[in-house]
């Protein structure tokens, strides 16, 4: 480990989100005795204002889950949250927030660069240079309800039948009419004279 | 035949990817929700003249909530993380809710309104030491009062506006154990009194400004305290020494300490050992002993008085300044089945201020806690209203005589459940009306045509949603053919049995586990002890409820069994050993009494009932009980077996000596079991066979004796991010309990825990963390018979040379080929579950929970190891699903939908006499029903099957027919006449 590090105390690192870039500071906390290395993750939740509707209330709701439920903080009015006390290493951040999908963000807390912290999101692989964290969708727990609309009805098996029942009524009148009256009296005739099938017209023994 | 045509219809419902979803609309249909807090442990009154009055409380849960006082609804709560629990709340500037968490070392601010968090402040902390929270009583609201906390050796001030910590001190050293801070109301001057070793008293003036030391003195006390403190004003305390028969009045007025020994014999005869109560009242004692509470009263030089004494199940309030200088705390006894609250000045205790008497339910048990709050009534004398906690963790609010709210808040903290079916209907029985005329019926089914057709307004959304809770008749009490209406009972941490109704989730009865010797029993677990059918139907289904005495698992075992129907308690018995395990055993006497074993901790099994017809019985199948233990600590799984009755003094034909057969031993220093699991003894697996894409067959290997194990490298059994992926490795293994063979070894490197998995037929499925990848994974394993794959060719099995028939035996080595495969999965999960259903025709769904307290659903079929990236013709059709490295997470296929299961434990899924449905009961801090049909529901009508729809239909065809009859008609006769 690095040997700088024993000596000095908590460090802390603060994303500061406003100047867009990475500060670090050196925090003027005690030496907390015997506890190890420890550091501070600060980042930030961000909800597209175009995809909320009460921004304040939903905020409330919102957790930031540290290591799969090992610390669980809520974020401030501004969207910020920190995790104390945090030891270098890799850590896993996860944000749950009703009615949106947040990937899971691998961070990685330097020991040797003073708990620099380097972001990735898990989902897409893709590195973040602060920690601003945002929904990678919107979630809908509902079905959409499909408006009204005439082909569905068209298709559900009570639309087909009746649309077999139209073409049974309307059309095949119409067929029945196209057939030349002529054929239509010969095709009449020959059942008649025909007459019941019977066994005995089956059988060929009998004729 | 019934079954094929099954088949065919699942088969055919499952060639469309099926998930879970609902309509807005349809929700709260089949599902509800019940929100609770758990066990109070802290309230803070917010009742100011203007505004919502509410209660400020935190829980054995670890929530923060905020209850409405009107109606003891929740305005908002958080539950903070399992190791957050909460040491102390209180109300800063009139608008800030305030807690310290986790010992004393995290502080948050929350709005008190709305429950927004707005600041939150890391307490530095060196080691485990008391927690105590001051939050100064504002006297003027534009001045900013720091907040003092102790905590973790240190003592900080913070300003209540941001949580900017003003100036922080060290009490680390060695020995020094801070017992009190206190703070004179209006005084810059912090007295922080501890003990060095329990043997000497220092005493800290601070000045609360800046944080210096001001003063310190240091007294020693040759008799040694023992740590119990109460302080009875500003500037004294009251301690027991270390022999708890003297109490010590320690004053520290101006910063000089004076001892003033007083022991308790001389207040009260014949004294056994004291105890001093928690209630904090001012320049008074509450302390316990000879099992009656007696108050003394502080003089002013530290001198004791006994003023009042009351029996010994009184639980009392802080007191509380009322009008003129006065205090006054409430105190609650029972008597009976009443309860009585007294409201007396501490001054005077003669001088009663309010008593009333009050009806309570046997089965809430004694009143644990009091809070009490005043207001001032239109007549300018003080009301009181008392939240009171109850041994079954109820919150109650009492004012004027009466109870104004309940909740049920036992519930929040299940730790076992199952179910159990409704009373069969009968003649008796009277059926609600449900529809009232045809008009009424037709006028129902328009509205439900036009909900489904997207017409309706939003009035009559809401009338539809009346409408189909109404008409589905799903509230009554009785059983239904389909199944749906049933029981599920609940077993609480408190020892209370809860019968929920799946319709609404209504209580229907409840029951306190009761034990002559132990005060209070905690619940464990339930089972199913009577299910009558063949024989005995005339007999109440019976469960069988386990209750220890105590946390330690050596501690005496309470058995309790009780009639489903009625909620009442068969018979109860204190059992006299301890309960580790309780075996279900696959036989049943002629009352359709199920066998269990009880195994101690002394390796000795019991068998109940204790009946000797259930002796007989298991006397014949002695030979053939196995059972097995897993020793987590030392990471040995052993397998027992029966060896004879119990001898020695306390011989008892019931008792049994068992033997060890077998042992699966794994290497300490490498792994460490994490996980086990088996299968759920009654469940239902439809089909041994298989059938592949390419007309193979397949043989599951259905066994009720495997176990699924998982083990990861002891360096990997904390938390994420304590390990690199070199260090850790995670193994699984797949043991027969009855030989203790181990079947199936599955090693991830670079895999660490926590495993959550679930077990059903012949499939594994588990949920890991994956270093490498930093990424969650899950991974299936399914185990097939290897021994049964021959039998595919057709003239085998006509010529009978096949070995379908021989026996099975659990002896003979299995010969078992496993086939498996992952996928990353993007969220955390707390515990996942499967749906049954009665016959197992069903496909299978996995119950994901969430870290988000949300369940997932997720058809089996994505976790199949016959995915592949390009699946053949043939396999598309019989829905195999493309390969991807992930799972799915579709939110329309949340079953809980835009609810949250907080503080989410457990799923539990029960099968419904219609086979396409499960029921699912989810737990946690909240309680969380649904009805889940893995593949639809092919075998009924769904709820938003339109029969007006249907009607009008068969109306426009009669008339049709009756049209173009009389229009034929018409033309027939025309055409003769022409």
């Amino acid at each position: 480990m690095a040997p700088i590090l024993r000596s000095t105390s908590l460090l802390a690192l603060f994303v500061c989100h406003i100047s867009l870039f990475f500060c670090f500071f050196v925090s003027n906390l005690p030496i907390s005795s015997g506890s190890e290395d420890s550091y501070t993750i600060t980042g930030r939740v961000r909800i597209p204002a175009s995809t909320v509707i009460g921004h304040a209330a939903k905020f409330s709701n919102i957790k930031v889950i540290l290591n799969g439920g090992q610390n669980v903080t809520f974020l401030r009015p501004d969207g910020y949250f920190t995790f104390h006390k945090v030891p270098a290493g890799t850590h896993l951040i996860e944000v749950y927030a009703m009615g949106y999908f947040f990937s899971p963000v691998r961070v990685d807390v330097s020991a040797r660069h003073h708990g620099k912290v380097q972001a990735t999101l898990t989902e897409t692989r893709r590195s973040l240079t602060e920690l601003v964290l945002e929904p990678l969708r919107p979630e809908q727990y509902y079905e959409m309800r499909e408006p009204f609309n005439v082909m569905a009805i068209a298709k559900s098996p009570m639309g087909l039948m009746v649309g077999f029942m139209v073409v049974v009524v309307f059309l095949m009148p119409k067929l029945m009419e196209n057939i030349d009256p002529e054929e239509m009296k010969s095709a009449q005739e020959q059942m008649r004279s025909q007459g019941v099938p019977s066994l005995t017209s089956l059988l060929p023994a009998s004729r | 035949m019934a079954i094929r045509v099954f088949l065919v219809l699942v088969l055919f419902l499952s060639s469309a990817i099926v998930s879970f979803s609902l309509y807005e609309d349809q929700a709260g249909l089949a599902d509800w929700h019940q929100r609770y807090i758990g066990k109070v442990k802290h309230a803070v009154f917010h009742t100011q003249k203007t505004g919502r009055k509410r209660v400020i409380v935190s829980t054995e849960e670890n929530v923060v909530a905020s209850l409405d006082l009107r109606h003891g609804e929740i305005f908002w709560r958080h539950v903070l993380g399992t190791k957050d629990a909460i040491d102390g709340v209180g109300i800063a500037l009139g608008k800030y809710v305030i807690t310290l968490s986790s010992e004393g070392s995290t502080l948050r601010a929350w709005n008190l309104p709305d429950g927004q968090m707005v600041w939150e402040t890391a307490l530095h902390s060196a080691h485990h030491s008391k927690s105590l929270l001051s939050v100064p009583i504002n006297l003027k609201v534009d001045k900013d009062y720091p907040i003092t906390v102790f905590g973790g050796g240190y003592l900080h001030a913070v300003s209540a506006l941001d949580g900017e910590v003003l100036w922080e001190k060290d009490f680390t050293a060695e020995g020094f154990e801070v017992q009190r801070v206190l703070q004179p109301l209006g005084s810059t001057v912090i007295y922080v009194l501890g003990f060095v070793n329990l043997s000497e008293a220092v005493v800290y003036q601070i000045d609360s400004k800046i944080g210096e030391v001001v003063a310190q003195k240091s007294m020693v006390f040759p008799g040694g305290f023992s740590g119990e403190i109460s302080s009875v004003s500003s500037d004294k305390v009251v301690v027991l020494d270390s022999k708890k028969s003297i109490l010590v009045t320690i004053g520290f007025i101006d910063g000089d300490i004076s001892f003033q020994k007083t022991p308790v014999s001389d207040l009260v005869e014949n004294s056994g050992n004291a105890e001093i109560l928690s209630p904090l009242l001012s320049n008074m004692l509450a302390v316990k002993v000879n099992k009656r509470t007696i108050f003394v009263k502080v003089g002013g030089e530290g001198k004791l008085e006994v003023v009042d004494s009351l029996s010994d199940e009184t639980a009392m309030s802080d007191s509380l300044p009322v009008a003129d200088d006065q205090e006054a705390f409430a105190s609650v006894h029972h008597e009976g089945s009443k309860i009585h609250l007294m409201v007396k000045l501490v001054n005077e205790l003669d001088n009663v201020l309010l008593r009333e008497t009050i009806q309570m339910d046997q089965h809430r048990g004694r009143v644990h806690k009091v809070f009490m709050n005043n207001y001032v009534r239109t007549d300018r004398s003080n009301g009181f209203r008392a939240l009171i906690v109850m041994e079954d963790h109820s919150l109650l609010l009492l004012q004027q005589g009466a109870i104004v709210w309940s909740r049920e808040e036992g519930l929040a903290s299940v730790t076992d459940v199952t179910t159990a079916e409704l009373p069969v209907e009968k003649d008796g029985v009277s059926v609600a009306k449900v529809e009232h005329t045809l008009f009424e019926w037709l006028k129902g089914h328009v509205l439900k045509l036009k909900g489904s057709l997207l017409l309706a307004s939003p009035e009559d959304v809401v009338a539809i949603q009346e409408l189909r809770v109404k008409s589905s008749g799903k509230n009554k009490l009785t059983r239904d053919h389909n199944g749906f209406r049933k029981l599920i009972l609940a077993l609480t941490r408190a020892g209370k049995l809860f019968a929920l109704h799946t319709g609404d989730g209504r209580i229907v009865w409840s029951m306190l586990l009761k034990s002559q010797a132990c005060e209070r029993p905690n619940g464990i677990s339930l089972y199913q002890w009577q299910v009558p059918h063949h024989h005995a139907m005339d007999k109440n289904p019976s469960v069988l409820v386990v209750g220890r005495c105590g946390s330690d698992s050596s501690a005496p075992g309470v058995l309790s069994f009780v009639d489903v129907y009625t909620g009442k308690e068969i018979t109860s018995s204190d059992i006299g050993h301890s309960v580790v395990q309780v075996l279900p055993l696959p036989f049943t006497d002629s009352t359709e009494q199920r066998l269990h074993l009880i195994a101690d901790t002394v390796g000795h099994v019991h068998l109940y009932p204790k009946t000797s017809e259930a002796l007989s019985i298991f006397q014949r199948e002695f030979q053939n009980i196995y059972w097995y233990t897993v020793g987590a600590d030392d990471g040995i799984i052993r397998g027992h077996v029966m060896k004879s009755s119990c001898s020695g003094e306390t011989a008892d034909e019931y008792c049994f000596t068992t033997r060890e057969l077998w042992t699966v031993v794994f290497p300490s220093e490498s792994e460490k079991i994490i996980s086990t699991l088996t299968r759920k003894p009654n469940e239902v697996v439809h089909t041994q066979a298989k059938v592949n894409t390419d007309q193979d067959l397949l043989y599951k290997y259905v066994s009720r004796n495997l176990l699924f194990v998982a083990t990861v490298s002891p360096k990997g059994a904390g938390e994420i991010g304590s390990v690199t992926p070199e260090e850790s490795s995670l193994v699984v293994y797949l043991i027969d309990t009855i030989t203790g063979r181990i079947l199936h070894r599955l090693s991830h490197q670079g895999c660490q825990g926590p495993v959550h998995a679930v077990f059903s037929e012949n499939w594994v499925v588990y949920h890991y963390f994956n270093l490498r990848a930093h990424k969650y994974e899950v991974t299936v394993v399914e185990i097939y018979d290897q021994s049964r794959a021959e039998n595919k060719n057709v003239w085998k099995l006509i010529l009978g040379k096949h070995n379908l028939t021989a026996p099975i035996t659990s002896y003979s080595r299995p010969e078992v080929f496993t086939k498996s495969q992952s996928y990353f999965f993007a969220q955390s999960v707390k515990t996942i579950a499967v749906t049954s259903t009665a016959k197992g025709i069903t496909s299978k769904q996995l119950l994901i929970g969430t870290i988000g307290d949300q369940i997932l659903a997720l058809d089996k079929r994505f976790v199949d190891p016959r995915r592949t990236l390009n699946p053949s013709q043939a396999e598309k059709e019989e829905g195999i699903i493309p390969l991807t490295d992930s799972l799915p997470i579709i939110p329309q296929s949340y079953v809980t939908h835009s609810h949250r299961v907080e503080g989410l434990k457990g799923i539990v899924t029960a099968p419904s006499k219609l086979e396409s449905t499960t029921h699912v009961f989810a737990y946690g801090v909240d309680l969380f029903y649904t009805r889940l049909a893995p593949s639809k529901t092919y075998d009924s009508l769904t709820d938003d099957f339109s029969y007006a729809l249907l009607l009008i239909t068969i109306v426009a065809l009669v008339a049709a027919i009756y049209i173009t009859w009389a229009l034929s008609e018409k033309k027939e006769l025309s055409e003769k006449w022409r």
